[in-house]
């Protein structure tokens, strides 16, 4: 467990000491979300519209954007290599680092969707349910992107790979997610949607570390 | 360079699962053959010098050791039967990359591999600093020499409790003072029961040590 805790405590202090990663993506679904107001025009209710779907399939592709690096790094520098060979099961070390990019990432992409919300014109009473559907599916992303990065490494252009192979993964999530927030937009139930999303959250957790372990152990070999 | 202390290794070695058998092994890296038919045993308190040419497998046959390939035939075994790629815990592979993050001070990198190994004194323990890079503990890695990054990455050894060590030319960019230094380590890590395989083009040799030249018709 203190191994764990060091992987995750080790991949945090990078990502801060990087502050390329938490502010990158943060900046991207913030300007790629105010890019649609432009687009579509003022129109209050065309906004209120498409805000669910713009809001998630944005967060989506922000999680997206920082997933190449994941393994990439330690891959390069053969600390993959050594971290691999330790006495930390690969499963849960794949667990670490997914968990340390969702605290990177995928946690400031769903504290800051209910303020980019309200670019749109999203309603307040559709506010908690954005945020809890956020917080169910972000880990997903950070899991699935887990799969794709490991599969990906060492190839050349690997993030359009990575983008290639996790958003048809994706899809579900995205469904759900931004399904939930138009349900609660429009009255209906919530309830179907969130537990979806949370099923597809616990089947991501235990399969995604596996697969991702097994194509680390392919791809240093 | 201060003298080296005593006993410079946080951690005692567990259990003897020496020794490690190598039984008629082959290795191919894609469609190409790189070596075959190769034995060798692995005592407790060994050292083997793995030699050859550019390219003949060297390593490739740490990486193989360390339980990151399968060999294509043949058995690599510890005593109690298990497999390295089982049981990696068992083998601490160096090689010409340091792991080290440049992000990351000297301490901070080290920290974090020792917490690996599950070492806990915080930022790492000093006595435990064989190469003397204590002095260099706040300094960002980006700004040290290859030399001196060597040493960051070679004070590893100091946390693990791998029994057996994997050297990928572990000299390579150290001065003499740091070349005696890897060398007097190994020493006392065979002292303690622990073995090592290090693949050198440096000539001369280490007492007790057993040599195996690879790329040779055999």
């Amino acid at each position: 467990m203190s191994v764990f805790l060091a992987v995750l405590k080790r991949d945090l202090l990078l990502a801060l000491r990087d502050g390329a990663g938490t502010w990158t993506v943060l900046g991207f679904f913030t300007i790629a979300v105010a890019v649609f107001p432009l687009g579509v025009g003022p129109e209050p209710e065309v906004l209120r519209r498409v805000a669910p779907g713009v809001l998630w399939a944005m967060a989506l592709l922000s999680a997206l954007l920082s997933l190449d690096t994941l393994f990439e790094a330690d891959y390069r520098d053969g600390s993959l290599e050594a971290l691999l060979a330790g006495q930390l099961v690969p499963e849960l070390l794949v667990l670490a680092k997914a968990c340390a990019h969702w605290i990177a990432t995928g946690l400031p992409l769903t504290l800051a969707a209910p303020a980019l919300g309200i670019f749109l014109h999203l309603p307040t009473e559709a506010m908690p349910v954005l945020f809890a559907s956020l917080l169910l599916g972000t880990p997903v992303l950070s899991l699935l992107g887990a799969v794709g990065a490991a599969l990906s490494l060492g190839a050349r252009r690997a993030t359009v790979l990575l983008a290639v192979m996790v958003l048809p993964l994706a899809v579900p999530v995205l469904v759900f997610g931004a399904g939930a927030v138009e349900s609660a937009q429009t009255g209906l139930a919530v309830g179907p949607s969130l537990l979806i999303l949370g099923g597809v959250a616990l089947c991501a957790l235990a399969v995604c570390p596996v697969a991702a372990a097994a194509a680390l152990r392919q791809a240093v070999e | 360079m201060p003298n080296m202390p005593a006993m410079p290794f946080a951690t005692p070695l567990p259990d003897q699962p020496f020794p490690l058998i190598l039984r008629d092994v082959a290795c191919a890296r894609g469609e190409a053959r790189i070596f075959a038919g190769l034995d060798i045993t692995v005592e407790a308190g060994g050292l083997w010098l793995v030699r050859g040419a550019n390219g003949t497998g060297k390593t490739t046959l740490l990486r193989m050791l360390a339980g990151l390939l399968k060999p294509e035939s043949g058995a690599v075994l510890w005593a109690d039967g298990q497999a390295p790629r089982v049981a990696p815990e068992r083998a601490v592979l160096i090689g010409h990359q340091d792991a080290l993050k440049p992000a990351l001070s000297v301490a901070e990198n080290l920290s974090f591999w020792a917490r690996f190994a599950g070492v806990t004194d915080n930022p790492w323990p000093s006595r435990s600093d064989p190469f003397g890079v204590w002095a260099l503990a706040d300094v960002p890695l980006r700004v040290l020499s290859a030399g001196q990054k060597r040493r960051v990455g070679l004070t590893r050894l100091a946390f693990s409790r791998a029994p057996l060590w994997l050297l990928d030319e572990p000299t390579t960019a150290l001065d003499a003072a740091g070349q005696r230094t890897v060398w007097e380590l190994i020493a006392l890590h065979r002292r303690r029961g622990g073995a090592a395989v290090v693949t050198t083009h440096a000539k001369g040799t280490v007492d007790g040590a057993q040599e195996l030249i690879l790329g040779e018709e055999r």
